[in-house]
């Protein structure tokens, strides 16, 4: 199978099966979207019709580095190489934690799909009885896995910052005795950053995700206060001194957009110019066609089009980062972990205040989807299993999409949000991921200086 | 060549032969947790 797309004013082909990405002039791109697997040694006569614009030598030049591609398993390769089994995953260790530490929040934001922080639950934080359970838990079901990532989410998992702290320090005093190397991350709306906790996160956090939508209209309107007030004043001066003080470590300014902000492109660069944040993240909010804030299908080409505005913007920009226009085409995943999907159920789990295990965060409060609780001891297998088998092969519109290898099957909690079915993807979700695919593309390609002059 | 130039190669098929170790970061995709494309990730054992 293979994608050609143009973007940013570049013709390019993707060989889904192996990877390759080819960067054509006009003419061999338009020849390209003419062939039918197998080629033939030399073009036939039938195409060179269907392109009367080109003289016949030059298709047939064209047609020779095309099947130069083809005998060299870059272009039309099959995936046959691939052992559907290798995305089947049983008894997979857990070696990644949500820790919803805080189930509760300082902010009212306007999409949060955490019910405002209490997850439909009733608000609680997190005891570091739990918390501590929590780690014991992940090392005991990590086999061999050495790295172990454990997010402190919310809610605000800030208002819970004690038993952050502990579970860090707890965390840390078994690293050596078990083997295992933790990685923390920090998702904060940073309403309770001080110069203290700065330092701290800094020296202990792998990551840290800071919440914020960009122009101060923006963020104001959904990130608010319980009073109703906006929160861009207090909390912007915090990030920056975060950020200031955080050296190489990574961060992400990390923003929402909704159907009342599709000029994003402009959020995107407030941050990163007038506020000097590097590493920025806008997500769609995504949720079902009567969410008065999700993007609905009929917004999709207003969305792509800003995707595509934004990577006009960011080409000839690399020191900004734009999570979602970030691809690695050299050093990626492995294609088997790219089966397999997130991992949510089976490689990842979500903890909550009272001890329960849900498979991922998303999920929580969802009786139908509660695998168990670390007080009483219980893992519903079930459940687990049901996760175990979602991955690209499994899922039928995935199986026959050319971006499979690189959303990885997407987000089950989103295609059930929306789909009410854990294995029926979301059109919006894809839709958009596939635009960002064709732009984080098109942006390396005139960055490697191979688009057409 | 001189009509198509390769921005990457087969990196996808090649990493089948070494992969799965399962050491690399958890991919969530939710849009709550800046998901990330899979692709955008690193692979442990190219570090």
């Amino acid at each position: 199978m293979i994608h050609t797309f143009e973007a940013l004013g570049c013709h390019i082909a993707l060989d889904v099966a192996s990877g390759a990405v080819h960067v054509l002039d006009k003419m061999s791109y338009d020849l390209l979207n003419c062939v039918e697997p197998p080629m033939a040694e030399h073009c036939p006569a039938e195409v060179a019709e269907k392109l009367p614009q080109y003289d016949a030598a030059a298709l047939e030049e064209c047609w020779q580095e095309l099947l130069e591609l083809v005998k060299a398993h870059q272009l039309f390769e099959e995936e046959t190489y691939i052992d559907p089994s290798w995305a089947v995953v049983k008894n997979t260790p857990i070696k990644a934690l949500c820790l919803n530490v805080a189930h509760d929040c300082n902010l009212r934001c306007k999409y949060c799909f955490a019910s405002k922080g209490g997850y439909g639950t009733g608000r609680m934080l997190m005891s570091f009885e739990t918390a501590k359970r929590a780690i014991d838990f992940v090392v005991e079901r990590s086999g061999k896995r050495q790295n172990i990532e454990v997010d402190f989410f919310g809610g605000e998992p800030m208002m819970a910052l004690d038993t952050c702290k502990k579970t860090v320090e707890y965390a840390r005093s078994i690293e050596e005795k078990t083997g295992k190397k933790f990685r923390f991350t920090m998702t904060t709306n940073g309403m309770l950053l001080n110069d203290e906790n700065m330092k701290y996160f800094n020296e202990e956090m792998k990551n840290c995700v800071l919440s914020l939508d960009g122009r101060p209209c923006v963020n104001d309107k959904m990130r608010v206060t319980a009073g109703g007030h906006g929160s861009y004043d207090i909390i912007v001066p915090k990030f920056q001194k975060l950020v200031a003080g955080r050296g190489d470590k990574e961060y992400y300014a990390r923003g929402t957009f909704t159907r009342e902000n599709l000029d994003f492109a402009d959020d995107v660069m407030h941050m990163a110019d007038e506020l000097g944040f590097k590493n920025v993240s806008v997500e769609p909010a995504v949720g079902k066609a009567d969410d008065p804030l999700a993007i609905t299908e009929e917004q999709v080409p207003q969305v792509c089009a800003e995707y595509e505005k934004l990577a006009e913007r960011l080409v000839n920009r690399p020191d900004i980062n734009f999570f979602h226009f970030f691809v690695d085409l050299e050093q990626g995943p492995c294609v088997i972990k790219r089966m397999r999907g997130c991992g949510a159920g089976n490689e990842y789990v979500a903890i909550t205040p009272e001890g329960d295990i849900y498979p991922c965060h998303q999920f929580v409060g969802n009786p139908d989807f509660k695998i168990g609780n670390l007080y009483e001891g219980t893992f519903d297998k079930e459940i687990a299993e049901k996760f175990c088998g979602v991955n690209v092969y499994t899922k039928e519109d995935c199986r026959k999409c050319w971006a499979k290898f690189y959303c990885s099957g997407g987000c089950s909690a989103g295609n059930y949000n929306v789909n009410g079915d854990i294995m029926k993807p979301s059109k919006v979700a894809c839709e958009l991921e596939r635009k960002r695919l064709e732009c984080a593309i098109a942006i390396k390609a005139i960055r490697a200086g191979l688009a057409e002059e | 060549m001189k009509h198509v130039k390769t921005l990457a190669g087969a990196t996808l098929k090649m990493s089948a032969a070494h992969g799965g170790c399962g050491e690399c970061q958890t991919s969530c995709q939710s849009a709550c947790k800046t998901s990330c494309t899979v692709a955008n990730q690193k692979c442990e054992q190219s570090k």
